[in-house]
């Protein structure tokens, strides 16, 4: 019992951290319609700066933190504005594969010998584990620290969304950009914010990674990209509740057939939910069945 | 109708051409064992880029999971091969259909249910189909050790040689082409530019979804097949999800809807990458995946329509039809 415990546990820490990279699919996929594939290598980018920041460069922890989401909101928006912003009126599919093409660019540049290297490398911890026992079950430090951080996250990102004039924009933008443009929204600057908004929090994701399971190199951001844009379609995607219900869930079924069935079968099985959740509810956990227009 | 025969003329002169020079290439030495290998792994791709054009280029199907169906191609029709061992023709041929008709049932399989969703949610349950086959395929030899899981199969006969290749390659454009100028292939355009409209006149769009996936997958499948009596090592990785990016990338860049692109691209992206490879040399080696990104974001911020837009040349190019009024019209996939 302590055991299934302490896997709900280490489920629910991985899960938050699929659920910071699925706010930032959810929320780029709301407003502009595209699969940001490229988002889950702004992941691996903020997991190496956030390194560097507290093992080189001397930062307290918190602070190299916040140094990656400034870095990978910057990047996020150079993104959108280089291979994106010229391809909003293209066919879908067109951006998708600019997407994908910058997805390499940034796994591959990032490999090379004067950026990171193409080898893993092993992160010193910038604090030091330690673990409480509370009934039996083990909780460390780094799992409550992520659960804090994480939830003030979000609770900041539903302040932003709900409560502040850029948020009502991004929620008008992604409603229709036409007429939001037509009630003075700026189109071009709400979509970078978001851009800019999500790859922060994709940093943040990538540093708490990297502090919980301490090796990154430049291929990482791939599978957990993948599943946490898994996570923001079986919640429901656009919507921001989803994303955090799939993550949660993702990060569940993950840690379960790691402990239980077997750590070959992790993302067979996180994928096979996927498909059968799909299949009885075609738009996600959360989503509303949309009617066909002619 | 003379434009017709023309045009069938001058690509049965050129595929002449084509095998006589490549024959001669390789006589004189020119074409060296590697730069073979890379051509008929080009004209593999073509095979298995023409089913996801099929799919996604004309039917509108979102697949990102099409090396899956490669994969499975590749693995049961070597596992074919290296039962039957004993490497002659017949054998081979076999093992190619086992391994087409094995893809093809599959695709059914998948396709039951998961074409039922639509654009995104399709590609990402394709994606998702994509990496549990890897897995599978890393952990067969739990079920069967002659599939030989995370350490790749080997022992498959190379029987497939470069007329074999060129053949299968030539049926397999020549098939897709009268396919697509079927009323078949209309129908399937029709779907992709409005599946509602399509609905609407009478026609019932799943059916012919269904069709044109397990068609194309079985191409992939093909693809697969030939590619495993070709290349004596078969590893998982070779058809993860990675590489479906590359069949999407080839069907995308050489224009949504154009045989002739989706042909052209695939021979031209296999020789880019290994191009590279001797362009750069070995102190610029990593640099590679660098610029084959780069040109990929550049292609589409230049010519978003793709290389060939929707465009056919010479023998792909759609017949003339008598429309009711007399006057001849052109069916062309715009």
């Amino acid at each position: 019992m302590e055991f299934f415990l302490e896997q709900v546990i280490n489920g629910i820490q991985l899960g938050l951290v699929y659920a910071l990279i699925a706010l930032g699919y959810t929320m780029v996929y709301g407003i502009v319609k595209l699969i940001n594939f490229a988002h889950g290598d702004v992941f691996m980018v903020g997991a190496f700066v956030g390194y560097f920041g507290f093992t080189y460069w001397g930062l307290p922890w918190p602070l190299a933190i916040i140094v990656a989401m400034v870095f990978c909101a910057i990047l996020g928006m150079v993104i959108e504005r280089i291979a994106y912003r010229p391809l909003r009126y293209a066919p879908r599919m067109i951006a998708l594969i600019s997407a994908i093409g910058v997805s390499f660019f940034l796994e591959y540049f990032c490999s090379l010998k004067f950026m990171f290297g193409p080898n893993y490398r092993v992160v010193q911890r910038p604090l030091p584990e330690i673990s409480w026992q509370i009934g039996g079950v083990t909780i460390t430090n780094i799992q409550l620290l992520i659960l804090v951080t994480v939830i003030c996250m979000l609770i900041l990102l539903l302040w932003i969304v709900h409560r502040t004039k850029i948020g009502a924009a991004m929620r008008t933008v992604s409603f229709d950009h036409d007429a939001a443009r037509l009630m003075g929204v700026n189109v071009d600057r709400t979509i970078s914010f978001t851009f800019a908004l999500g790859s922060a929090m994709a940093a943040m994701g990538g540093v708490l990674y990297a502090i919980a399971y301490p090796q990154i190199q430049p291929f990482m951001g791939i599978m957990p990209g993948l599943k946490a844009f898994t996570a923001a379609v079986l919640g429901g995607i656009g919507l921001i509740p989803g994303a955090v219900l799939g993550a949660l869930i993702m990060g569940q079924v993950e840690t379960m057939t790691v402990a239980f069935i077997s750590s070959q079968l992790r993302d067979a099985i996180a994928f096979a939910i996927l498909i059968i959740v799909l299949l009885f509810k075609p738009t996600g956990i959360l989503g509303r069945t949309e009617t066909e227009k002619v | 109708m003379g434009s017709k025969n023309k045009h069938l003329i001058s690509s049965i002169a050129g595929v002449i051409i084509f095998y006589v020079l490549v024959k001669a290439a390789i006589v004189t030495g020119l074409l060296n064992p590697y730069w073979q290998r890379v051509l008929d792994q080009s004209m593999i791709y073509v095979i298995g880029a023409l089913g996801l054009s099929l799919i996604f280029g004309f039917t509108g199907q979102f697949s990102i999971g099409h090396a899956a169906f490669y994969g499975l191609g590749a693995y049961s029709a070597g596992l074919t091969g290296k039962m039957l061992g004993t490497g002659g023709i017949p054998s081979f041929l076999l093992a190619l259909l086992v391994g087409t008709l094995f893809t093809a049932l599959v695709a059914y399989l998948i396709g039951k249910p998961v074409l039922r969703l639509q654009s995104d949610y399709l590609g990402i349950a394709t994606l998702g189909f994509g990496v549990i086959v890897k897995v599978a395929l890393d952990n067969g030899n739990r079920l069967i050790p002659e599939l030989g899981g995370a350490t790749g199969m080997t022992g498959v006969p190379q029987v497939a040689t470069f007329e074999w290749v060129l053949l299968f390659t030539l049926l397999a454009i020549i098939i897709s082409r009268n396919f697509l100028h079927s009323t078949y292939g209309r129908v399937c355009t029709s779907i992709r530019e409005d599946e509602i409209a399509t609905k609407a006149v009478g026609i019932n769009p799943a059916k012919y979804k269904m069709l044109v996936f397990v068609f194309g997958c079985a191409l992939a499948g093909l693809a697969g097949a030939i590619y495993a009596h070709r290349y004596p090592f078969l590893h998982p990785s070779s058809f993860d999800f990675l590489q479906s990016f590359n069949f999407l990338i080839i069907v995308v860049a050489g224009g949504m809807g154009s045989l002739t692109g989706t042909v052209v691209t695939a021979v031209g992206w296999v020789f880019l990458q290994e191009g590279l490879r001797f362009m750069l040399g070995e102190a610029f080696m990593d640099w590679r995946g660098v610029i084959y990104a780069l040109l990929l974001i550049i292609l589409v911020l230049v010519r978003r329509q793709g290389l060939f837009g929707n465009k056919e040349i010479g023998f792909l190019t759609p017949q003339a039809v008598l429309t009711k009024g007399g006057k001849q019209n052109v069916t062309s996939q715009s």
